[in-house]
């Protein structure tokens, strides 16, 4: 298994009457909660957090965007990556992504992720989500009835301009650029691997598939609701012919280990709760606006999503309840081995994004929940889990020897 | 007198258009607005019973289709001068509504020649910085009556989605159709409903009447005026306790009102 050390950067100095002062976290969330001398400490010190995690042996350190939120703090996570890229030598940088519809020209993001690869030597994977509505739509301004076609045009332009040697005319819809002609290029050739983010969407499979990019579903509601949409996604993948490795897959999940289960609850609960209750306290008006999923999308999975936005009520959830129902996998090392091995047994799921920094938690506690996770569940992880794809490298980086590589002066 | 609707083609195909006909008198073409027509409709029953009136509902409305293709300003305005040719309409009366009023503009500026009379009602398409309008993207729908109406109750009573909304499978359905409808709203309406047509009023050469309800909250008087100082010769008829649905609230004023266009 791949292993992901995932951080949202979100801001951790929501008042603890944010709920009922604010109606949302996202979009038009005053700046007045935002200081910016607190900001300095924080991006600093969680970016140690992503350091950490790579002296762990985690094989990834991810990074994403989002816009006008206090959710998650990387407007730009390709400047996150470019901090990491010169500390770090051997973790797959993750930027899951750059949202490819929202930059004008889109060939900028085929110019920084080759960067980024350069930079790394060869250790950048490229995420293309569509991103959020309320980024996406709200925060960005995209049309919601064309964001996901101009996503696909960025998508072909990017693809195109990684893979041509001459420089090429792009006369698209959306962009037209009479001289592509990306520098640099990528370290990884044809390309870095790709890892796209859905939410359940039949065409993001089959995109998917077509290319051979890993599919990544990226939800707080934990894997038990999540296995409804991932049997739905491999079924797609047996009937495409392709075969099943479980790294076509992926799965965010949030993961607190103590030293007993007890502990667990005592060190992280709060923290957890600050998540639950802030971070995703999203007002409904901007989470999807109309026109951002397809009707194809919306009639299949009408009905789901609706079920699930009751179920997402989540200040009436205990520790208990988050708990059992699989939104957070916390506890004793062994209790996290064995929610873990169900998980990637229910989900098929090579790929792993853990959430080890929640909401407000201080830094002692994340390196004490990722030092408890990286020595006594991740090695037995990968141990026990998909050997018969234990050669599998299709879908990871393919870095530059390290005899080949520059590293950065001390 | 009811309506009756029929599918027509429009560009060699490439939509398929439902419209509602009905009334006898002179010809008028009425473009709805983002929520599409309600059931039984009030303001178009009160313009059939003084015209013949030829409502076609926008591709991504009902059974209206090939929104596909429509994705500019101008892919829309250049659909509507299709659909009134496809409906054999020789200068007919053009009355739209909201952001059927962008559209019925945005013809009168492109085809100054073939429109030669026009109204706008409460109508979208331009942007005051000093009278910045409501998202209506980011409206919930409980919310919408009280952006729309003068008399909120009513118009919640108006607005009642003709289902139970407690039933899941209804509100499924209802999710996807507002979904489809909104979605080509959008492509005119969202994020800020200017698609430049201020550049371009100049052009209309129609004399132009601009209806708007006092009390509208979504889009504000001072947009009425706005209006008329960039059509030349354009009139104001504001009506007393009426809002955004001013031709749904208020129907004989304006019925009143579109007469001094005959």
């Amino acid at each position: 298994m791949k292993f992901t050390w995932f951080h949202l950067m979100p801001w951790p100095h929501l008042p603890d009457d944010f709920r009922e002062k604010h109606r949302s976290v996202w979009v038009d969330i005053p700046t007045t909660l935002y200081e910016p001398r607190r900001g300095h400490h924080v991006y600093n010190e969680y970016l140690d957090q992503l350091e950490f995690a790579e002296t762990m042996g985690f094989d990834a350190l991810g990074v994403n965007e989002h816009h006008a939120n206090a959710y998650g703090l990387m407007p730009s996570p390709n400047l996150m990556a470019a901090a990491l890229a010169r500390r770090t030598s051997k973790a797959a940088i993750m930027v899951l992504g750059d949202s490819i519809a929202l930059y004008n020209p889109p060939i900028r993001v085929a110019e920084e992720f080759a960067m980024l690869d350069v930079l790394t030597g060869g250790r950048l994977v490229a995420g293309f989500p569509v991103g959020t509505s309320m980024d996406t739509n709200y925060a960005y301004g995209q049309i919601p009835a064309l964001t996901r076609e101009k996503y696909a045009e960025a998508h072909a332009l990017i693809m195109k301009a990684w893979r041509e040697d001459e420089p090429f005319a792009f006369n698209g819809r959306y962009t037209q650029l009479r001289y592509v002609n990306c520098w640099p290029k990528p370290v990884q050739r044809p390309r870095p691997p790709v890892f796209i983010p859905g939410g359940g969407s039949l065409e993001t499979y089959d995109f998917c598939l077509e290319f051979d990019y890993t599919y990544c579903y990226l939800s707080y509601s934990g894997y038990l609701r999540a296995k409804q949409l991932m049997e739905g996604y491999w079924e797609r993948v047996a009937k495409s012919g392709k075969d099943d490795s479980p790294y076509r897959g992926g799965f965010a999940q949030v993961i607190c280990v103590a030293e007993t289960d007890a502990e667990a609850e005592r060190l992280y609960a709060p923290h957890v709760h600050y998540f639950y209750n802030r971070c995703l306290h999203v007002y409904p008006g901007f989470a999807d606006a109309p026109g951002y999923r397809t009707i194809k999308t919306l009639q299949a999975n009408a009905l789901t999503q609706l079920s699930q936005a009751q179920l997402r009520n989540y200040p009436t959830l205990t520790w208990r309840d988050l708990v059992d129902q699989g939104y957070v996998i916390a506890g004793s090392p062994q209790t996290v081995h064995d929610r873990m091995v169900d998980l990637a047994r229910t989900l098929r799921v090579g790929n792993i994004f853990g959430l080890f920094q929640v909401g407000n938690m201080p830094a002692d506690k994340v390196r004490h929940s990722t030092q408890l996770f990286a020595e006594k569940v991740m090695p037995r992880l990968k141990a026990e889990m998909f050997p018969e794809w234990k050669n599998e490298d299709r879908f990871w980086i393919k870095p530059m020897q390290e005899s080949e590589r520059r590293m950065a002066a001390e | 007198m009811p309506l009756s609707s029929r599918l027509i083609d429009v560009a060699g195909g490439r939509a398929r258009v439902r419209v509602y006909e009905g009334g006898e008198g002179p010809p008028l073409l009425f473009l709805h607005g983002a929520g599409g027509l309600m059931r039984e409709d009030p303001f178009l029953a009160a313009l059939a019973s003084r015209y013949r009136v030829h409502a076609p509902l926008l591709p991504g409305y009902e059974d209206s289709t090939g929104e596909d293709r429509l994705r500019t300003m101008l892919d829309i305005a250049l659909h509507a001068c299709d659909v009134r040719e496809a409906l054999g309409l020789d200068k007919p009366l053009v009355c739209g509504l909201s952001m059927g009023g962008m559209i019925a503009a945005e013809m009168a500026a492109l085809a100054p020649n073939d429109i030669d009379r026009l109204c706008l009602v409460a109508s979208a398409g331009l942007w005051l910085d000093e009278h910045p309008l409501p998202d209506l993207f980011a409206l919930l729908p409980q919310e919408l009556p009280g952006y729309l109406f003068h008399d909120v109750e009513r118009g919640k009573k108006l607005m009642a989605p003709g289902g139970d909304m407690n039933d899941m499978k209804f509100l499924a359905e209802f999710m996807v159709m507002n979904a489809r409808r909104l979605g080509m709203a959008g492509k005119m309406l969202f994020p800020i409903p200017d698609r430049g047509l201020s550049d371009r009023l100049y052009r209309i050469k129609a004399r132009t009447l601009i209806v708007w309800g006092e009390n509208d909250r979504l889009i504000p008087l001072p947009y009425a005026e706005a209006f008329r100082a960039a059509i030349a010769g354009a009139r104001v008829v504001t009506v007393p306790q009426a809002g955004h649905l001013v031709g749904h609230e208020k129907p004989d004023a304006v019925l009143r009102a579109l007469a001094t266009l005959n």
